[in-house]
C-alpha cells in the first residue's frame, strides 16, 4: 500500500481503473522526504516541524528556505536572486503568462459540460461535511427517479467503494472514485468516470463528491449546478463558517428535519446565513430517512431540466 | 489542502512555458491570487516550495500579489470592496451583493534564466 495516498498504488483512482504509479511518485511520495533534506539542511525534521514561518531563527538560511517558510526571501531586505539582480547586468528575463491556476481543470470540465449537453444529460455535483446524508438522500431520490428516466451516480470518497456500492444496490449504476489523500473530485477525474457508466441519455448523473465544505468548492467538474447538503445536526452557522461552498451551490437541501423536534434548530437563520453569502441560493427542507420534502426537490429538479433544455435550444437556434 | 492541487497547476503552468519557450530556470514566479478566491496565500506558499522540487521552478521566489474583493450592493447600486464572502456592504449593512471582482487565480509572470 503507499505510505503516501493509502491506496493500493498511490494516484487517485477510478474504481478497477490502473494506476499511474510514476506521476504520483513524481508528484507526492518524493516530496516530502525530498523537501526535508533540502530545505532544512540545519537538522528540521519534515513537514509538520519545517512551516515555522514565524519562529524565530538565529541560524543560516540559504534563500530557498526562505521561501520554503512562506515566501519571506522577497520581503527581508533582498536576500536571494531577486535582490542581486543589476539593470543591465543580469542574463534573467520576465515573461508574462496571464494564465488562470484552474485553467486547465475548468477546460476539461467545459469538455465534460459540452459531453454532458449532447448526451442530454442533467448533471448535479452534491457537496457536503461528512456525514451530513448525501448517500441516504441519494438513495432515495435515485430510487424515485430511475422509474421516470436513466440515472447514475459517480461517488468520490478517498477510499472504499461502500458508497457505489449502496447505490448499485438501489438498482442504479454507479462508479467510485478513490482520491487517495486529495480532498476533492476534479474535472479529469469525472471525465474517466463518465466513461465508465453506461449511456444516460435524458436522465440524470448525480455527483457526490468527497465529504469536505472547503475543497470541492474551487473545481468546476463540469455539472449543471452544485448542490450543498446541510443537515440540522451541524448548526445554523455553517454557511457564514464555510461561505466559498454556499457561494457556489445553486441549492442547499437541509436534510434531517426528521430529527427537528430533538434539536434547537433555527431553520430561519440557517436560510438568512446562507443568503448573506448567496442571496440566489435556493432552499428545500427534506428528510432522507422519512421522504419528507423529496416532492420538492423532484420539482426543482424538473426545473433544471427545463432550464438545461430551453438554454440548450437556444444554444442551438 | 486543495493548495497542494492548485500548485499542482502552477507548476504544470510553468512546465508547459518551460517546453514552448525553452527555458530550464525559474528564478521567481508572480501570482495573483483575489481576496475572494478559493485558496488562502500562506498555504499557497508553503505548498509550492513542496511541489516545485524537481522541476525548472525549484528553489524559484514565490511572489503573490493579493487583489481586493468588490461587490455590487444591489441596495446602493455602487460597487464596494469587501474581505471576505458574508461581510455586508460597509455603506449599507445590506447582503444583497454580487461579487465583480477578486475571485482570481493567475500565474501573472516569471523571471526565467
Amino acid at each position: 500500500m503507499c505510505t503516501v495516498c493509502g491506496c493500493t498504488d498511490g494516484t487517485p483512482s477510478t474504481e478497477r481503473a490502473t494506476h499511474d504509479a510514476e506521476s504520483h511518485a513524481r508528484y507526492y511520495a518524493d516530496m516530502q522526504d525530498d523537501f526535508a533534506r533540502r530545505y532544512h539542511p540545519h537538522g528540521h525534521q519534515g513537514l509538520q516541524r519545517s512551516y515555522h514561518a514565524r519562529d524565530s531563527h538565529n541560524h543560516d538560511h540559504r534563500f530557498a528556505h526562505h521561501q520554503a517558510h512562506g515566501g519571506q526571501a522577497l520581503l527581508s531586505g533582498g536576500a536571494g536572486p531577486a535582490g542581486l539582480k543589476v539593470a543591465g547586468m543580469s542574463r534573467e528575463r520576465v515573461i508574462q503568462i496571464e494564465r488562470d491556476i484552474l485553467g486547465k481543470n475548468n477546460g476539461i470540465a467545459a469538455d465534460n459540460r459540452a459531453l454532458f449537453v449532447a448526451d442530454d444529460l442533467l448533471v448535479f455535483n452534491l457537496l457536503s461535511s461528512p456525514g451530513a446524508g448525501k448517500t441516504t438522500l441519494l438513495v432515495r431520490a435515485v430510487s424515485e427517479l430511475k422509474r421516470s428516466r436513466p440515472v447514475g451516480v459517480i461517488e468520490g470518497d478517498q477510499q472504499t467503494s461502500n458508497d457505489a456500492e449502496r447505490i448499485r444496490a438501489a438498482g442504479v449504476p454507479s462508479v467510485q472514485v478513490n482520491t487517495g489523500k486529495s480532498c476533492h473530485l476534479d474535472a479529469a477525474m469525472i471525465g474517466e468516470a463518465y466513461r465508465r457508466l453506461p449511456l444516460l441519455t435524458g436522465g440524470i448523473l448525480f455527483i457526490e463528491n468527497v465529504g469536505n465544505l472547503i475543497c470541492p468548492a474551487a473545481f468546476d467538474l463540469g455539472e449543471a449546478c452544485k448542490i450543498v447538503v446541510l443537515s440540522i445536526t451541524e448548526g445554523e452557522d455553517k454557511p457564514l463558517k464555510y461561505p466559498d461552498m454556499f457561494a457556489a451551490s445553486s441549492l442547499m437541501v437541509i436534510n434531517k428535519i426528521d430529527l427537528a423536534p430533538l434539536l434547537e434548530f433555527d431553520l430561519g437563520k440557517t436560510i438568512e446565513y446562507a443568503r448573506r453569502v448567496n442571496p440566489k441560493i435556493d432552499v428545500l427542507v427534506v428528510s432522507a430517512r422519512t421522504g419528507e420534502g423529496f416532492g420538492a426537490l423532484y420539482a426543482w429538479i424538473d426545473r433544471q431540466a427545463r432550464h438545461q433544455r430551453h438554454v440548450v435550444e437556444d444554444t442551438r437556434r | 489542502m486543495h493548495e497542494m492541487a492548485i500548485c499542482l497547476g502552477i507548476i504544470q503552468i510553468i512546465e508547459e512555458e518551460a517546453r514552448h519557450r525553452s527555458f530550464s530556470r525559474v528564478r521567481s514566479v508572480c501570482l495573483e491570487m483575489g481576496a475572494l478566491s478559493h485558496a488562502a496565500p500562506e498555504a499557497i506558499r508553503f505548498c509550492f516550495a513542496v511541489v516545485a522540487t524537481r522541476t525548472v521552478a525549484e528553489g524559484a521566489v514565490l511572489n503573490i500579489v493579493e487583489l481586493p474583493g468588490f461587490v455590487w450592493c444591489m441596495s446602493c447600486s455602487k460597487s464596494v470592496e469587501i474581505a471576505r464572502r458574508g461581510e455586508c456592504c460597509p455603506r449599507c449593512g445590506s447582503y444583497q451583493l454580487q461579487v465583480t471582482a477578486g475571485e482570481q487565480m493567475r500565474v501573472k509572470e516569471l523571471e526565467i534564466d
